[in-house]
Formats: structure tokens, C-alpha cells, sequence
């Protein structure tokens, strides 16, 4: 085990893959400079600048030429920066890289990972602040990851790059300097999701970010008599219905938060297919549909903070069997 | 005349002759899917007819086949080459099987991509040709990264971007040429300019001296030629690609050619001036290309015989598609991704 923060998680995970395997490269505007976030610190100085590549700002580019490199025997990880800009780029990963293998009959492989941070981070307003996992999940072709912690991050980038299919890979912007224990040669399944904390009467499915606040507020949710599971879904597509599945069964009701805009979220998609399949009460919390603003009082507007968070946990668990408020 | 000089003569006459024979084989093609896909899309007016053999948008090259046929004479099989929305005459230039080819715009198992892709997705990775493209400029991005893939791995391989003069126009151009110059990549740009953005006029869309002026100013090197001249585009080619071999960078060449049909083959193109097409057939690539023959000296007699051999191997080819089998409606579902299979709701 070693304490490592989850941008260093994500570096050593990138780099034993490139010590592995001389195909697997970066690419990506400033990656050469170890990134913004120190994501790819030190990645040049051991690999060199033809395989920890710095771009020109191309998104459309950076990303067409990983899906490029990718069919002809790469396996490249591209730098987004951050999920806004990769819009720049939404032909290229939609159009190109998801459907790459089915449109030409599956004569080629897109085995690329592309890095594109989430989520709201210290004033950076509305162009850099959105989480958009739902877009991609949409799409087929894409895998869609959304690490919490470290240790995930390091699991889930490395087997992101050992992956053979596109794969959409989406770090939380608030979470770079969180630290923790990564245990040697990590790898985590993608498709399987984490119970973060057990409980008895309620099952709390979220992701990235918001499983930070899910367990502060669960923390206190037990102080108020009322026990909340939370899972961290870690990949969001393919979700881990199973351990859903599982955990709603034995709670009896599902409440499903990310930071992300409530309508048209993913939490949508989990919250049906519980409803269709378990029939129990399901309800959602994401973020109202607006733009996060600059000012701090703005921001926090668009932001769930964990009493937010709280006290949706209580109004449902203390609802009727249809989920409907008894209060 | 001496020796040499008939030899020389002989020589180029049989150059040209192959040249002449791919072009044949690439109008024979597309004249095939043209009659075969009347009623294959509701479009320009158009009604559908559901025993439409080709479905869909069918984007014809008659007329600009000397391009793919002068530029693909100079590349090897394991050379790479990016292809647009009209993209029969590239693929099959780089060596695609016609048979493969016209099941695939039946939509037929046996097509290149098993009948997924249909024309405007034609590809055959095994001759190194990475697919026709549905979206504008979107084969340039892809184009550069598998010549900087080419760089990296340090394979010979090199890369041959095709795109139309409406792609100049669109962001990726103008990233993937800056791309492809600052990493100094193994690259030829193919401008093949048909004078139409899809039903309009490039020209008047175009701000400054079009599309090599534009790469001049991204600092290559560019050649404009007239693309309906298959010995001119050859002799270009030739010369371009013995430079990016040469480890000279990425090298553009801007082909002059005529889009003799629609943008789609039920488009009747009437927004073009009057007498434009009936001038322009008078620089037909493959009428030029008989005329020079024979003034080298060949028998009409063989290009009678190209001719006809072009249209007994897409008679067959059609022969083929008509009888091959349709797709299982469970290969819906295959070649779509590993992680995550079978969860399709």
C-alpha cells in the first residue's frame, strides 16, 4: 500500500502502463508539462516527448488522431482538459470513435482512453464546470468511468487503458488532492460498482464527487435513526445492476444523487430501471438546470451540499411506500 | 525512332493503360450502383421504392476517378489512406475487391463491413484503406493520427488523406494540416476539388486563393494539378510521395476535377449553369486518357478491351450481390463494444 493523492494515483497507473507497454502513449494539450492538475507529472522525463505528446489546442484533432493511432496499433490516453472542451471534439468521439468498429464491420478496434475531468471546481463557471457523464452513456460503442478516490483511480485508469473499447474517463476536478491508500498493481473491473458504506433502509447510488457528500451526509443520517447504503457506481456504463439490484432489495427504496443536472442525469436511468424492475420506491437528486455561475453564492446554487443532501435522504426515507411524503 | 525511345513509349502506353483500366473499373462501379439505387433514398424531390437494390445516400465520383486512380498508383498495400463520403473510386483504387465493394452497398453479409456502412462508409482496412466518411474533413484528424501512429511505431507506412475542396472550410483542415506539419508526419493531403460544397458552389463559399494558398500558409508545400489528367495527377503523386517516404513531411496536393453528377445520385444538379456539365464532359478522364493512348500508339482495340473487361468484372460483382445473403438481424448487435456486451437497455 502506498499514500498517494488521486492525480499521483492516476500518473502511476499511466505510467506503469507505458512501462508495459511501449504502444500505450499520452497525448494532450500541456501533458508534456505534466498537466494542469500534475496529472502527468514526470510522464516526459521517463518516456520521452514521443510518447507523452504536448498538442497544439486541437481538440478535434487531438481526439481524431487517437482514434488514428488507436486502429493502427496504439493505445493512446488523450487529455481533455476538462469535459467542456471535449465538445470540441463530440464528431470525433461520437461519431468516429464509438462507432468506428460496428459501422465498418468490425475490422478495427478503437482501444483509446480519453480523460475529460468533471464537475464544479474553485470558481471556474460555467464553461468548465459541467459533468456530462449522461451524454456519453447515451452513446454506444462507450464505456463511461467515474472514479471517487484514489485507489479507483489508479484501478480504473489502468484497466481503461487495458481495455479495447473507447473509453470515456471522467476524473473529478475537486478530488486531485485527495489522498489515500493504492494498494500494489491495483486493477478494478470496469462495470462494477463499490459499496461505499452498508446500511439497512435506504440505498444511495452516486458517483465521483458526490460520494464524498453521500457519506458525510450518511454519516449523519445515522444520527437522525436512519441507516443509508451507499454505492459508488465507479463505471457508468456498463452499471453494475447486480449490486444495485441486490442492495435495493434489501433496503426497499433507492435514492440516486450526482452533481451533474437532475433532468436527463443518469440518475434517471437508474432510478427507472429499478422502478421497472423492483417496483419499490425511487426518487432523484442531481442539480437544478442551470448554469454554475462564478460568484461563490451563485455556485452553491448548483452545487448539493451534503445538508441538501441530508435532508433528501430524510424526507424520502420518511415517506410512505410510494414514496410519497408523510410529513 | 530509336530503340530507346520505343521502349520508353512503350512503356509509359502500358503505364497509362493500367491507369486507364482503373478508372474504367471505378466508372463501371458507380454506374452499376447509380442504375441499381434508383429509389434508394427520399431526397431533391425523389420518392422511394422499396425494391431498391443500393439504399441510402449513394455519392458518385464519375468523372473525378483519374485522382484516385493517378494517387493510389504510387502507394503500396500497407500504406494507409483516409477516404471521404464519396469514396468508391479511393477504395477501390487502393485495391478493394469490387465484388466485396458492391455487396457492401447491397447490404449484404459478405459487403467489406458485413453490411454495416454501405457506401458512404466503404472501407477495407486489409488494403490499408480506413474508411469513407459520413462527416465533412472528418477522415483528416484520423488520417494524422495514423501517420503520427506511423512515426511513433517507426513502420514505413505512409498516409494519403483524401477530402473534397467543401473540407477546407471546416476547423479539423486547418488542425490537421498544422497537425501533420509541426510533427513533420508521413503524410499526403489529397484536395480533390469538384467545385461543389454538395449543392453549392464552392467558390462562393471560399474567403482568399482556396485550399493550396491555405496550406501554403500552414507552411507546406502545395501542388495544384489538373485532376482530370491521370498522367499528370500520377506524375505528382509520384513525386509527392517519393518526398513524404523521403522523410520530406507532410506534403499537399490540390487535383482540379469535375463532380460530373449530383452531390447524391437522385440530385439532378440543376442549380448549375447551363452547357457546365456538357464542357466539362468534353475533359472526361477516361476520354482524355484514350486520346493520349492512342496517340502512343495503342490499338483501340484494347481500350475496347479494358472497357469490357471493367464491365464483366462489375457485371459479375453484381451477379454476386444480388445473390448474397443479408446480415442476421443478431449481427445488429455484434461489433459494438466488449465491455458492456449484451447490455443493450
Amino acid at each position: 500500500m502506498a499514500l498517494m493523492s488521486y492525480a499521483q494515483a492516476a500518473c502511476q497507473a499511466l505510467a506503469a502502463a507505458m512501462r508495459a507497454d511501449a504502444n500505450v502513449i499520452a497525448l494532450g494539450e500541456d501533458v508534456g508539462h505534466g498537466g494542469i492538475f500534475g496529472q502527468y507529472r514526470g510522464l516526459r522525463e521517463e518516456f520521452g516527448a514521443a510518447r507523452v505528446i504536448d498538442t497544439p489546442i486541437s481538440e478535434a484533432t487531438i481526439m481524431g488522431a487517437a482514434v488514428g493511432m488507436a486502429l493502427t496499433g496504439l493505445r493512446p490516453v488523450v487529455e481533455m482538459r476538462v469535459v467542456d472542451f471535449a465538445l470540441c471534439a463530440i464528431d470525433e468521439i461520437v461519431n468516429q470513435a464509438a462507432k468506428n468498429r460496428y459501422m465498418f464491420g468490425g475490422q478495427g478496434r478503437v482501444p483509446l482512453v480519453a480523460r475529460m475531468p468533471i464537475g464544479i471546481w474553485s470558481g471556474s463557471a460555467a464553461q468548465h464546470s459541467q459533468s456530462l457523464e449522461a451524454w456519453f452513456a447515451h452513446i454506444p460503442g462507450l464505456v463511461v468511468v467515474a472514479p471517487a478516490t484514489p485507489a479507483d483511480n489508479y484501478g480504473l485508469l489502468a484497466a481503461a487503458i487495458d481495455c479495447g473499447d473507447p473509453v470515456i474517463y471522467m476524473e473529478h476536478k475537486e478530488l486531485w488532492g485527495l489522498e489515500g491508500e493504492v494498494p500494489p498493481q491495483h486493477t478494478v473491473a470496469l462495470g462494477q460498482a463499490h459499496t461505499a458504506r452498508d446500511g439497512t433502509d435506504l440505498t444511495l447510488v452516486t458517483w465521483s464527487g458526490m460520494v464524498h457528500t453521500a457519506l458525510a451526509a450518511a454519516e449523519q443520517a445515522v444520527q437522525q435513526g436512519v441507516s443509508v447504503e451507499v454505492i459508488d457506481l465507479r463505471t457508468i456504463w456498463p452499471w453494475d445492476r447486480e449490486l444495485v439490484f441486490a442492495s435495493v432489495a434489501r433496503t426497499g427504496r433507492l435514492l440516486v444523487a450526482h452533481e451533474a443536472v437532475q433532468a436527463a442525469g443518469f440518475g434517471a436511468e437508474v432510478a427507472a430501471t429499478v422502478a421497472e424492475e423492483l417496483g419499490v420506491p425511487v426518487r432523484r437528486f442531481g442539480a437544478a438546470r442551470i448554469p454554475v455561475g462564478y460568484a461563490r453564492s451563485l455556485e452553491d446554487v448548483a452545487r448539493i451540499s451534503a445538508q441538501e443532501l441530508l435532508r433528501e435522504l430524510m424526507l424520502f426515507a420518511n415517506s410512505d411506500s410510494r414514496g410519497r411524503s408523510m410529513a | 525512332m530509336p530503340a530507346n525511345t520505343t521502349a520508353a513509349n512503350a512503356s509509359s502506353a502500358e503505364h497509362l493503360l493500367a491507369l486507364y483500366r482503373t478508372m474504367a473499373r471505378i466508372r463501371a462501379f458507380e454506374n452499376a450502383a447509380e442504375e441499381t439505387s434508383r429509389g434508394g433514398v427520399a431526397a431533391f424531390g425523389a420518392a422511394t421504392n422499396a425494391t431498391a437494390l443500393v439504399r441510402g445516400p449513394l455519392h458518385l465520383s464519375t468523372g473525378q476517378e483519374a485522382v484516385a486512380a493517378g494517387v493510389c498508383a504510387n502507394l503500396a498495400r500497407s500504406d494507409y489512406l483516409t477516404s471521404t463520403h464519396r469514396g468508391h473510386g479511393h477504395t477501390l483504387a487502393k485495391g478493394a475487391d469490387t465484388t466485396a465493394m458492391m455487396c457492401e452497398l447491397f447490404g449484404r453479409a459478405s459487403g467489406t463491413n458485413k453490411g454495416k456502412g454501405g457506401s458512404m462508409h466503404i472501407a477495407d482496412f486489409a488494403v490499408g484503406m480506413l474508411g469513407a466518411n459520413g462527416v465533412v474533413a472528418a477522415g483528416i484528424p484520423i488520417a494524422v493520427g495514423a501517420a503520427h501512429s506511423a512515426k511513433i511505431r517507426g513502420t514505413s507506412a505512409i498516409v494519403t488523406c483524401f477530402f473534397g475542396d467543401g473540407a477546407i472550410n471546416r476547423g479539423p483542415f486547418l488542425e490537421g494540416l498544422n497537425w501533420a506539419k509541426i510533427f513533420e508526419l508521413p503524410l499526403l493531403f489529397v484536395c480533390e476539388d469538384n467545385r461543389y460544397s454538395a449543392t453549392t458552389a464552392t467558390d462562393v463559399m471560399t474567403a482568399g486563393e482556396g485550399a493550396a494558398a491555405r496550406a501554403r500558409g500552414i507552411g507546406l508545400a502545395a501542388e495544384t494539378v489538373d485532376g482530370n489528367d491521370v498522367l499528370a495527377v500520377d506524375t505528382a503523386a509520384r513525386e509527392l510521395v517519393a518526398r513524404v517516404r523521403a522523410g520530406g513531411g507532410p506534403q499537399f496536393l490540390h487535383a482540379l476535377t469535375y463532380r460530373v453528377k449530383g452531390h447524391v445520385s437522385v440530385d439532378a444538379a440543376a442549380y448549375r449553369a447551363k452547357g457546365e456539365v456538357e464542357s466539362a464532359l468534353e475533359n472526361d478522364p477516361l476520354k482524355l486518357a484514350a486520346l493520349r493512348l492512342a496517340a502512343l500508339g495503342v490499338a483501340a482495340g484494347r481500350i475496347a478491351e479494358a472497357d469490357a473487361a471493367a464491365q464483366t468484372e462489375i457485371e459479375a460483382a453484381l451477379a454476386a450481390a444480388r445473390a448474397a445473403p443479408v446480415p442476421e438481424p443478431a449481427e445488429a448487435y455484434a461489433d459494438i463494444q466488449d465491455t458492456g456486451a449484451g447490455l443493450w437497455r
